[in-house]
């Protein structure tokens, strides 16, 4: 098995290295989180540490970004924020992959319930995600668990569209047929024929979710209605530079920078590995 | 026919490369041939033999950047199109030459009606008709290829025709300018045979009529011996050999061909004589499936009956064939059989028990006991899994412990004569036949007492067809099996089975053995049927 993964790898690897967006995608996207979740080892001074004597500074070689309306270090909160932001994309796209992913296989898989959990999936769609976001944070107050819960949501049924749409055809495949010929219990049949036909959109689609997921919670920040103003969010930030603009553009610069570079290092990278992953579609551009 | 006259297609020299570095490094090679008018040439080959590849190089579709045309000839009424140019190309194709494709329901614009397709040739090719001459242009062609009450069915979407009357249309499509060569890509292939016989009538007339050439890619040599003037046989992209039809019938040469040959069914009746023949293994009783469409209102649902009393009897050892024409219900009874669908009513009575009565969870426990064959063999093995996994995964289901399930599968393997390394690898890795005779191993792994094959030789070559044929009689004689053998081909049914069962419209319309079914058929649908079989020298 050793050998067969690791040359495995190393196709990848080499398909990466082909792939200039991929290359570029990726490179900016690890270089993002590097520095994210290295915040604590990079960043001199604590994103929290008020020095009105120093605030509204532009970038010096003390404050690399320069300082905010209470003085404090713009590199330190633009990390930190990164970090926040990152940490919250990976678990709402992980918990709605996961609910997305077992709702649509039972839609799919099983004709009966798929009229009745569809239409629930209609319903929770029709519902404006901010707006959601925003209720269930006024509700439950600004902490991880109402965060992830408000933004994972509404990306619930679109993950479960999607995989009810690949497994509504993979289950009319002959070999979907001779494994329940064989006797093969139901929960098998979906788990080693079904499920793993899944994976390739569903890799597509939670990098998608990812970048959703950073923009709505910089907007709740934004907003106000994000996490307590002690915590550096890049929407609370903005949010706070925002009276600010005129005199300290970059306190409103570099948090947007930021996010602006996360956000298309993300998309640009689910686009190379839709590119790479749907086959069809890359059948299609090579004529 | 072969006529003196100035050929409408001559190809010279023609060599198509094949990217990259494969086992051979042109698809097709010094391709040389000629077609008269009025003449119909057959390529004939199995899958992989370039046939194909030679229409398109000469309709100027090949796919780009795969295949490239490297060098040859090919001249349409004396004038060289090796290397025209995308414009003219598409002036000549459908005004000079055109295109029949196997399958009439993609080539066919599904939401566009089928009189307005053809009329839109006309204005493609900017023959100035005023809008009554063109009605009137598209109506006389309907006429021409013989679509019952063209007034009527003009105004038709192709979902709403039989497949044998979408053939018809793209003959009219194809025929509507006039060109003079009509290259036909298996144009009868996906048809049934009774449809298929009146296509090959119909191109035949027609060719009559407007004094075009035909240039006529098909498998089947059946379909040679009913259309062809003269046969070029393809191997390996290479010609192996040339000659009248009658010659290449009657005499061939080269010991391909002579394989070929060898290899189609003749109706010749194989199946041995089994000793027990009395012993009932399987009785179905009075067996209906009915679909109803879903709508609102009541007058709008449709009722369609797929099986409608349905009886018969299967005996030990014995291989009952159910033939027929697509939409006869043979498939759904086969599914029945193997449990993979419930009946609407009726019963099938196996080992004492109605097994059409037992619920999915109850059937997964008995279903080692009946085990279907399908008749993809390229979608019936997950793609994902090694054939290992494929074969060990029923017995595994049912509690085998793995050491066993590993010898038998050997066994089972040896069985089918493929070797164990076969075990260690993916589905993709192997050829159409080798695919049937894998999924034939799967099924024997669950030591099935009935074997359920729906079509299971229909996808593949001649040459092959006749192995997996063997190779099923072998098995059952070994295996003391019984086989219900699904089947639209009566050729094949007459050599593998001991009784047939000839279905239409959800009925059975005769039961009865194979010979005498072939030679003293009983229901009119029979004789129809076997009237249509093509170049049917064998049944006489």
């Amino acid at each position: 098995m050793t050998p067969a993964r690791s040359s495995r790898v190393g196709t990848a690897v080499s398909a990466v290295a082909r792939d200039p967006v991929m290359l570029t995608a990726l490179i900016l996207l690890l270089l993002l989180i590097v520095v994210s979740v290295g915040a604590p080892w990079l960043a001199a001074h604590d994103p929290a540490s008020l020095t009105p004597r120093m605030r509204l500074k532009p970038s010096t070689a003390e404050y690399w970004l320069g300082t905010d309306s209470l003085g404090r270090d713009l590199f330190a909160r633009v990390l930190y924020g990164g970090r926040l932001s990152i940490t919250l994309a990976l678990l709402v796209s992980a918990i709605s992959v996961l609910l997305g992913m077992a709702i649509g296989l039972v839609a799919g898989y099983f004709r009966r319930l798929d009229a009745v959990i569809m239409r629930l999936m209609d319903g929770i769609m029709a519902i404006p995600g901010l707006l959601l976001a925003i209720a269930m944070v006024a509700l439950g107050g600004a902490n991880i668990v109402t965060m992830v819960t408000a933004i994972s949501i509404p990306e619930i049924p679109r993950i479960a569209r999607l995989v009810r749409s690949v497994v509504l055809s993979v289950r009319e495949e002959p070999y979907v047929e001779a494994s329940v010929g064989m006797g093969t219990p139901t929960w098998k049949v979906i788990v080693r024929h079904i499920l793993p036909s899944t994976i390739n959109p569903l890799v597509v689609q939670a990098t998608f979710v990812c970048a959703a997921a950073i923009l709505t919670e910089a907007v709740l920040g934004f907003l106000g209605l994000g996490f307590p103003p002690e915590i550096p969010s890049l929407g609370s930030i903005i949010a706070e530079g925002r009276p600010f603009f005129q005199r300290a553009p970059w306190i409103v610069l570099y948090p947007g920078l930021f996010l602006a570079l996360l956000i298309l290092a993300v998309n640009m990278f689910g686009d190379a590995l839709r590119d790479r992953l749907d086959v069809r579609q890359s059948r299609k551009t090579k004529g | 026919m072969t006529s003196t006259q100035a050929p409408i297609l001559d190809i010279q020299n023609l060599n198509v490369r094949l990217p990259g570095k494969g086992d051979r490094q042109y698809a097709a090679e010094g391709i040389a041939l000629t077609v008269a008018p009025r003449e119909v040439v057959c390529i004939v080959g199995e899958s992989g033999s370039g046939k194909s590849v030679t229409a398109s190089a000469v309709m100027g579709l090949l796919p780009r950047d795969v295949l490239t045309l490297e060098s040859g000839q090919i001249r349409l009424a004396g004038e060289d199109i090796t290397h025209a140019s995308r414009a003219t190309l598409r002036t000549l194709r459908g005004n000079r030459m055109a295109m029949i494709f196997q399958e009439p329901m993609t080539a066919l614009n599904p939401l566009m009606k089928v009189g307005d397709q053809i009329a839109e040739l006309f204005e493609f090719h900017g023959k100035r008709l005023s809008g009554t001459d063109v009605n009137a242009r598209v109506l006389a062609l309907l006429v021409d290829v013989k679509l019952p009450n063209p007034a009527t069915l003009q105004h038709a979407f192709p979902h709403q025709l039989s497949g044998g009357q979408r053939q018809r249309v793209m003959i009219a499509m194809a025929l509507a300018m006039e060109p003079a060569l009509i290259i036909a890509d298996e144009p009868t292939t996906a048809l049934d045979v009774t449809s298929q016989a009146q296509v090959l009538r119909l191109l035949n007339e027609l060719r009559e009529k407007h004094g075009n050439g035909v240039l006529f890619i098909t498998h089947d040599f059946d379909v040679v011996a009913e259309i062809a003037d003269r046969v070029i046989v393809m191997q390996h992209g290479r010609i192996v050999e040339t000659g009248t039809a009658q010659e290449i019938l009657a005499n061939p040469q080269h010991p391909y061909t002579q394989k070929l040959l060898a290899a189609v069914p003749k109706g010749e009746f194989n199946a041995q004589r089994h000793p027990a023949k009395d012993e009932v293994v399987l009785s179905v009783e009075n067996l209906s499936m009915r679909f109803e469409t879903k709508s609102v209102f009541k007058a709008k649902r449709r009722v369609v009956h797929a099986l409608d009393g349905v009886s018969l009897q299967l005996h030990r050892g014995e291989t009952l064939g159910i033939v027929g024409e697509s939409g006869s219900g043979k498939t759904t009874l086969g599914r029945l059989i193997a449990h993979m669908a419930r009946p609407t009513s009726g019963r099938i009575m196996f080992d004492g028990q109605d097994i059409a009565a037992l619920t999915a969870a109850e059937w997964r426990r008995r279903c080692k006991r009946i085990q279907m064959i399908f008749q993809d063999p390229y979608r019936s093995f997950n793609p994902r899994r090694t054939i290992s996994d494929a074969l060990a995964e029923g017995p595994l289901n049912f509690g085998e412990a793995h050491s066993d399930v590993r010898r038998r599968m050997h066994d089972m393997l040896a069985m089918v004569s493929l070797d164990e390394t076969a075990l260690q690898r993916y589905p993709h890795e192997f050829s159409g036949g080798q695919r049937q005779r894998l999924s034939i191993a799967r099924a024997l792994m669950m030591e099935p007492e009935i074997l359920v094959a729906d079509e299971a030789v229909s996808a593949l070559d001649v040459s092959v067809q006749a192995q997996i044929l063997d190779l099923f009689e072998s098995i059952r004689e070994r295996l003391n099996l019984s086989m219900v053998f699904v089947t639209h081909d009566l050729r094949v049914a007459a050599q593998l089975c001991h009784r047939i069962v000839v279905m239409q419209q959800g009925k059975i319309m005769e039961v009865g053995s194979a010979e005498q079914v072939f030679r003293q058929p009983q229901a009119a649908y029979t004789c129809e049927l076997l009237a249509a079989i093509p170049g049917k020298k064998g049944f006489a």
